[in-house]
């Protein structure tokens, strides 16, 4: 018997595809500045909001997916600005962006769910081409997949790319060879918002809908795909480390998919999420201890 | 070069911790001066080093660089004219980039970083070239994140990234207390060769009397937040360590802190 089946498969392919981009933004915050910034819960739906109300109002979907990576860059300004000028921890920061951030969107939206049924949008104009559903949302995630690790390696191999990475090493460092470290942390937030408000955006697209709670647990699902990536496909280099995350996505989605094909129910997704992402968190710690065992009863890695 | 005025920082003021860490020190420094620095524990070495650095910024006094007003400037808008090595050996380098990415950014010090390349093909010859004064085979592992490289090679790196581009003034905080006998020795034997060399002027700090007695051209000794003794070059150069604790206990009324201060 087999346990998924190629549609499931490749469904959640693409689906891991177009939550990658929010993996990459969340990778931007937690591994290159070292932060954990909550922010993603609102600015993921806050850019779904906004596609979804420009497409029902007419505009370009194109020009509306756009508008949630700007909108994305803003929020993440606001958690900058509270956290570098106001010196609220960047945790709380984020807390209170992606708080209010809830209220913000159901203004944008007007309620807490607005559906796109029959808007166009980018998955549809791709259709529109002589591609099948499925094709198409396949093609828009690799896409812009590719195109986003192809700007990200070029933006970390520039002297603004090292001064962001810098900053999440070696602060005291950077800063004693002349940079301000606190404009490095507001534009690595824009930088990793402006990703997650377009993976809302995209997601929205591809669910046919914006909502006001789509925002909930969205920081796990990047964290675990971060982490699943990290530990499977390793993280050698930026461009290995965001290889591994959209490996790490996809993955996120197959297990996610085996669980639900096998009996549980959809309502059950967020505990398996968590329980997933703390499954992750555990397997660097157990395999140091399985090398510590090893190296006869624990001795110290060089 | 250095001119400090008047400089007073008191940490933690109103609670039951304050502290008066330092407390008007003055210092002027010539060009190509280079001063050692010993004192007791708390004396106020660091401080006094974070605040030429602008870690903070003092409550009274003037700092200024080459005549330059840096008093109310932020760290790393001073960061053109320092240079700087700290203790621990971690703090010099960013441990997940590499070390020719670490020469990059030191390279760029005081410059506004844009979207150029963070290190280009003639700086990547370059580092090579320079790395073989350290001479630990360092210039065939430009690709190795600093990370993986020992206390000492860590070390040395910082030294190099530090004067590279010849600060107007190169702080040195114990920087080789975190290592072993013989690595400390070679890194501080080739700290003075590069400060002869680049005609630098440097602040060090050392708790060891034999180091602050046989480098440098200018003691000086910090108790309680200030400069209690100040010995030029003539004077230092006939200066034995037992002078040193005598001039100590003299000057601060008290007996040296023995575990502290290294008597070599």
């Amino acid at each position: 018997m087999e346990l998924i089946s190629l549609s499931t498969f490749l469904n959640a392919v693409s689906q891991g595809l177009l939550w990658s981009i929010l993996a990459m933004g969340v990778y931007i915050t937690y591994r290159v500045l070292d932060l954990a910034d909550l922010t993603t819960e609102g600015s993921f739906p806050l850019g779904a909001s906004v596609v979804a109300t420009l497409i029902v109002n007419g505009v370009n979907p194109f020009l509306a997916t756009l508008a949630s990576f700007a909108v994305g860059l803003l929020a993440g300004l606001v958690t900058g600005l509270l956290n570098t000028k106001l010196k609220i921890p960047s945790l709380l920061s984020g807390i209170l962006v992606m708080t209010g951030l809830y209220s913000v969107n159901l203004r944008i939206m007007g309620k807490a769910n607005l559906p796109l049924l029959r808007q166009p949008t980018i998955i549809t104009t791709v259709e529109d081409l002589g591609f099948s559903n499925s094709n198409a949302i396949m093609l828009v995630g690799i896409i812009s997949v590719v195109v986003i690790i192809v700007l990200l390696v070029l933006l970390f191999k520039t002297e603004l790319g090292f001064s962001l990475r810098a900053t999440g090493s070696n602060p005291n460092m950077i800063r004693a060879l002349g940079v301000n470290t606190d404009f490095m942390i507001i534009l690595g937030l824009m930088l990793s918002n402006g990703l997650i408000g377009l993976s809302g955006g995209i997601i929205a697209q591809y669910n046919g809908y914006s909502d006001a709670g789509m925002g909930t647990g969205t920081i796990v699902i990047g964290l675990a795909s971060v982490i699943i990536g990290e530990v499977i496909f390793g993280k050698k280099s930026i461009l290995r480390s965001l290889i591994s995350v959209v490996l790490g996505s996809i993955l996120y989605r197959i297990i996610i998919a085996l669980v639900l094909e096998n009996g549980l129910q959809p309502t059950d997704l967020k505990l398996i999420s968590s329980v997933v992402l703390a499954i992750c968190l555990f397997l660097p710690v157990l395999k140091e201890k399985i090398i510590a065992k090893n190296i006869n009863g624990g001795a110290k890695k060089c | 070069m250095l001119k400090i005025s008047n400089i007073s920082k008191t940490f933690e003021r109103g609670t039951l911790n304050e502290k008066k860490a330092l407390n008007g020190v003055n210092l002027h420094m010539k060009e190509q001066d280079f001063i050692t620095v010993i004192g007791g524990n708390g004396a106020g070495k660091s401080t006094l080093l974070n605040a030429i650095a602008g870690m903070f910024i003092t409550d009274e006094g003037k700092i200024e660089i080459d005549g330059n007003d840096v008093t109310k400037l932020p760290e790393y808008k001073r960061a053109k004219y320092i240079g700087r090595v700290f203790q621990d050996t971690k703090m010099g380098t960013a441990s997940d980039m590499t070390i020719e990415e670490n020469m990059a950014m030191a390279m760029r010090r005081g410059k506004s970083r844009t979207l150029r390349k963070g290190i280009t093909k003639s700086e990547r010859d370059f580092f090579r070239e320079h790395l073989k004064i350290l001479d630990l085979g360092l210039e065939d592992r430009l690709t190795t994140k600093t990370g993986l490289l020992s206390g000492g090679q860590r070390q040395a790196l910082t030294l190099l990234m530090a004067t590279m581009t010849k600060p107007k003034l190169l702080l040195l905080d114990e920087h080789t207390a975190a290592l072993d006998p013989k690595t400390a020795k070679k890194v501080l034997e080739l700290t003075d060769k590069i400060i002869t060399e680049d005609k630098l002027t440097a602040i060090m700090i050392t708790h060891n009397m034999r180091d602050a007695l046989k480098y440098g051209n200018r003691l000086i000794m910090l108790d309680s937040g200030k400069i209690i003794v100040d010995i030029p070059k003539e004077e230092k150069e006939n200066l034995k360590v037992s002078d040193l604790l005598a001039m100590f206990e003299k000057a601060s009324g008290d007996s040296i802190d023995n575990d502290r201060m290294l008597l070599g």
